[in-house]
């Protein structure tokens, strides 16, 4: 049988159809690539279907400025990616940049994040931007409802929050839009890479493609060595509540507290390593909602509606892997647990280098090869 | 120390009041079992006998024997020594990570009573959630003055209220006739029945008429029906059926236009009663965990059980209408076998002793079960008013139209969950009662395929809103809290 | 609407409560929501999505149509409620506020 050299059905296929996946299938597309994205069904893993929403700088990438810049980057596109999404799908996908607030309760965390956030500054080839650490009068005049336990918090006026689950619809009906081949119930068991390209085992049958792209979160860890990539990720669960639709009364999203554009007051959240098991914890939620009280006392008389846990995908470092096979040229990885801060970069970034062929110096810092080198004793 | 004996932990919980919760819980507890039966409403008698303690319909002959069977549950009840809160909304039942100090498995309940939520432990939970009516979605059913006709039952046995003013009934299925039937005693105004009960059916459900007829209980049904037909307008082969109300379709219910025949008429209303059967009340189930399979007969899901009513989870069993309908009677013995079932579980009884007790109760199951087969025939809805057109409403709380969801399946939407994120639908307060089996049918119908391939929505707990106050005062342990402030 | 059956309506015991500030009477033992249909208010609230009027549907707590505000405390379940002496009932314009 004969095959084009770099060829298959497909310029690209990009496995994983939450916000990674569905924010690069839609940036390829737009490059020009003939794209399929395979998908799971509809019940699966999905933390794109259980996150938070915002789409946060401040105190990120501590460790890894390049992370730090990354983010930044994200943040600043954001606003052009929401409108490019409007004028293509007709949905608004809630951006809103109003700045962000950490709202902190002792003087000691305070003093904590305000030397972190320093710290963070002070790395080289840190990108700054601006940040205030506020005491309690200045975070009452911004945020007029917290509590008397509040003592103070941080704020970043690149701090934002969309409406995530809008966000996927809307980059599921952009690809569409852009002739994305979206395949759903196609969970991928195998890649070989062979001839130049790439052919899936999948439960819908097999498929090939020029380039792949593993987005597929936690199922990352298990392709990635298929086509010689590594994606040590692990599920770190957090649970998150929502209230009822209430009228617009908290205008800054805040870490812990946002209130939806839909009105639903989102609150979140924890940290926990208890592998895929999503069972909520009574204890968890109950801790979750009196330290939300805490911060705005108000809170306590709304009715929760919903609460979930969902499933980070978080690498050893938290920071994201973006990297290209040595040993399976065209196979990319690509996974972080900030899908909805990322998004932008993912689209409007990431996937134009895919498409033209590689990332380039840039992405070295997040190479999965920082996880291998021995410690140094 | 073990928690037994504190006022929050109990061998056996049950959840809901009506038939199967009251035989349950009285059965159990008369073996020395510590029950505690639990239901959200402030009197026992669950939807089927709503008020049985006090409703202000003296006159018994208005709402049935039938109806008055259920004050014979309330003595054994009474006697059997179990505990009984009332106004206690069971919002999640979960095994906990750990065992508790002694051991011993036990499941907590998350309860909120007096406007506070409690957490209790258990052995063993018996859920008694009863039915809810079929979702009827059909242009304007979201108009004021258009009720479930259960409502309006709820209305008559509570408070003694009947419709005024133009009243019109629509629907099918043996609830539709028995209030009907109702009224008809009490002297209240009906209009008209629009019967959509589709004319196919009828030749279905034919072969199983002799089982029907077989059944003790189900018989008087049929004369109810027959003398609602005969004393009242009563319209069948309604194929179409739209609410409207004022000026542009805003306000309150003005009409009812119904199709018949191919041609469309209209009746003033001033209250339209819908009704097209019950499903299971399953969101405390699945939020549970339990394993659930489509019902291809009643067409709809029902939580997986075995011959005693026991779940998937471990601990966990089921009882009456919320493990498959089978009406009051069924779920009375259903009760008592669940009951057996979790004594024998807890040690209480040998497995030769809860054979032998379950006998007569499983006899009268059969027995109550005669002739279901006809009715879930007779009365399967059809598929216009389980499938609406685009511009039906199907999510309430959420106000997504059938239209919207089949938009999603061609986005990709495969099932309701991935609906669900991208539309909203069933993320309201209701939480999807009132939209799932229409959601899951407008999902398999569009992609053809069939609902157990299309699946349903996955609950999470809490499946009744409570508040965020009552859900920060319940207790934590130090793991609990060192997950939310140790980062 | 809906009416009382006469014998009953003679029987009951009133309770007197306000809607919308509106003096009313119910019977003891009815749900608010029973006694804003008795009291001829079929529409309860505006839906806080598309502002559509609504009223109770369920009867039995579980389609949250018949939200009202109860003596100050918004989207409480009216047919879940009972109704008491001097309450005070308020249909309910969209969204909830949150320091109500």
């Amino acid at each position: 049988m004969t095959q084009p050299s770099r060829g298959g059905e497909y310029d690209v296929a990009v496995i994983g159809g939450g916000l990674v996946g569905s924010a690069l299938a839609w940036g390829l597309a737009r490059s020009g690539q003939k794209v399929a994205m395979l998908d799971e069904g509809d019940i699966a893993v999905r933390p794109s279907r259980g996150n938070f929403a915002l789409v946060w700088v401040q105190g990120k990438g501590l460790g890894m400025p390049e992370y730090a810049g990354w983010t930044k980057q994200s943040s600043d596109d954001w606003s052009g990616f929401a409108d490019l999404l409007r004028e293509q799908t007709g949905l608004d996908v809630a951006y809103r940049r109003p700045g962000g607030f950490m709202p902190m309760l002792s003087e000691e965390d305070l003093q904590a994040r305000a030397n972190t956030m320093m710290r963070l500054h002070n790395q080289p080839d840190m990108i700054r931007y601006p940040y205030e650490v506020m005491d309690r009068e200045t975070l009452r005049k911004e945020l007029p409802f917290i509590g008397p336990d509040v003592v103070g918090g941080t704020y970043c006026p690149l701090d934002g929050h969309c409406n995530s689950l809008r966000l996927l619809r809307t980059l599921h009906k952009g690809i569409g839009m852009l002739g994305v081949d979206y395949r759903p119930n196609h969970r991928v068991e195998r890649i070989e890479h062979r001839d130049g390209g790439f052919r899936m085992s999948t439960a819908g049958g097999e498929i090939r493609a020029g380039k792949i792209v593993l987005a597929a979160g936690h199922d990352s860890a298990r392709l990635s060595p298929m086509v010689g990539l590594s994606a040590p990720v692990r599920p770190q669960r957090g649970h998150v509540i929502v209230t009822e639709k209430t009228a617009p009364f908290l205008h800054h999203p805040t870490v812990y507290v946002r209130q939806t554009d839909e009105g639903g007051v989102m609150i979140g959240d924890s940290f926990e390593e208890t592998g895929f098991d999503t069972t909520l914890q009574p204890g968890i939620s109950s801790a979750i909602a009196e330290r939300a009280i805490r911060f705005f006392p108000l809170l306590g008389k709304l009715n929760v509606v919903r609460s979930w846990a969902a499933l980070r995908v978080l690498t050893p470092d938290g920071f994201p892997i973006y990297e290209e096979s040595k040993t399976a040229p065209g196979a990319f990885v690509a996974t972080c647990h900030s899908g909805v801060t990322l998004a932008a970069n993912h689209a409007l970034t990431l996937a134009p280098l895919i498409a033209a062929g590689g990332l380039g110096d840039r992405f070295a810092p997040f190479s999965a090869r920082r996880f291998h080198v021995p410690q140094a004793a | 120390m073990s928690a037994q004996g504190s006022k929050f932990d109990f061998d056996i919980a049950v959840v809901g009041s009506g038939p199967a919760g009251l035989a349950a819980a009285a059965l159990a507890a008369s073996k020395g079992a510590s029950v505690v039966l639990l239901d959200e409403q402030t009197e026992p008698g669950g939807q089927i006998y709503r008020a049985v303690t006090e409703t202000p319909v003296r006159d018994r002959k208005v709402l049935g024997p039938d109806y008055w069977h259920g004050a014979e549950l309330l003595g054994p009840l009474r006697d059997s020594g179990a505990v009984h809160w009332p106004g206690s909304t069971v919002w999640s039942v979960a095994r906990p990570r750990e065992d508790g100090p002694d051991g011993e498995r036990r499941i907590q309940i998350g309860l909120s009573r007096n406007g506070a939520a409690a957490m209790l432990t258990v052995r063993h939970v018996i859920l008694a959630t009863g039915a809810l009516e079929r979702p009827f979605p059909i242009p304007g059913w979201t108009l004021p003055g258009v009720l479930g006709a259960g409502a309006a039952q709820v209305l008559l046995k509570t408070s003694g209220l009947v419709p005024s003013g133009a009243t019109v009934m629509a629907g099918s299925g043996p609830l539709l006739w028995l209030l009907a039937w109702q009224y008809l005693q009490a002297g209240a105004r009906i209009d008209a029945i629009l019967d959509t009960t589709p004319k196919q059916n009828w030749r279905a459900a034919l072969p199983l008429l002799p089982g029907f007829l077989r059944s003790p209980y189900l018989g008087k049904g049929m004369k109810l029906m027959l003398e609602v037909r005969r004393k009242l307008t009563v319209i069948g082969n309604v194929t179409a059926l739209r609410a409207e109300g004022g000026l542009a379709g805003e306000g309150v219910l003005k009409s009812v236009v119904y199709t018949r025949n191919g041609t469309e008429h209209r009746l003033p209303a001033d209250t339209l009663l819908l009704h097209q059967g019950v499903v299971p009340n399953l969101n405390l189930a699945n939020a549970t965990g339990c394993a659930q399979r489509w019902d291809e007969q009643q067409r709809c899901w029902r939580p997986t059980t075995d011959e005693w009513g026991a779940t998937s989870v471990e601990g966990v069993s089921l009882a009456g209408d919320g493990a498959g309908i089978g009406g009051a009677r069924a779920a009375e013995e259903a009760g008592r076998l669940a009951a057996l079932d979790a004594l024998h579980r807890l040690g209480r009884i040998g497995r030769e002793q809860r054979d032998q007790s379950a006998a007569p109760f499983r006899a009268a199951l059969d027995r109550a079960l005669t002739g279901r087969a006809f009715l879930d025939t007779l009365y399967t809805p059809a598929e216009a008013f389980r499938v609406p057109a685009d511009d039906t409403i199907v999510c309430r709380c959420e106000e997504i139209t059938a239209g919207a969801v089949r938009e999603a399946v061609r986005l990709g939407c495969s099932g309701p969950n991935q609906a669900k994120s991208f539309l909203r639908c069933g993320m309201g307060p209701c939480q999807g009662r009132l939209c799932g089996p229409t959601v899951t049918e407008v999902i398999a119908a569009e992609r053809g395929v069939s609902p157990a391939e299309v699946g349903y929505y996955r609950l999470r707990p809490p499946v009744k809103p409570i508040t965020l106050a009552e859900l920060a005062a319940l207790p934590k342990t130090d793991a609990d809290i060192d997950a939310v402030f140790k980062h | 609407m809906f009416r009382r059956l006469p014998e009953i309506e003679t029987a009951a015991e009133k309770v007197s409560f306000t809607i919308d500030g509106r003096p009313a009477k119910a019977r003891a033992g009815d749900s608010v929501a029973a006694a804003l249909l008795a009291n001829g208010v079929t529409a309860c609230r505006n839906t806080p999505v598309s502002g559509a009027a609504r009223g109770p549907y369920c009867m039995m707590g579980v389609c949250f149509d018949c939200l009202v505000t109860i003596d100050g405390t918004g989207n409480r379940q009216g047919c879940q409620v009972r109704v008491a002496p001097g309450m005070a009932v308020e249909t309910q314009n969209g969204k909830r506020e949150v320091e109500r």
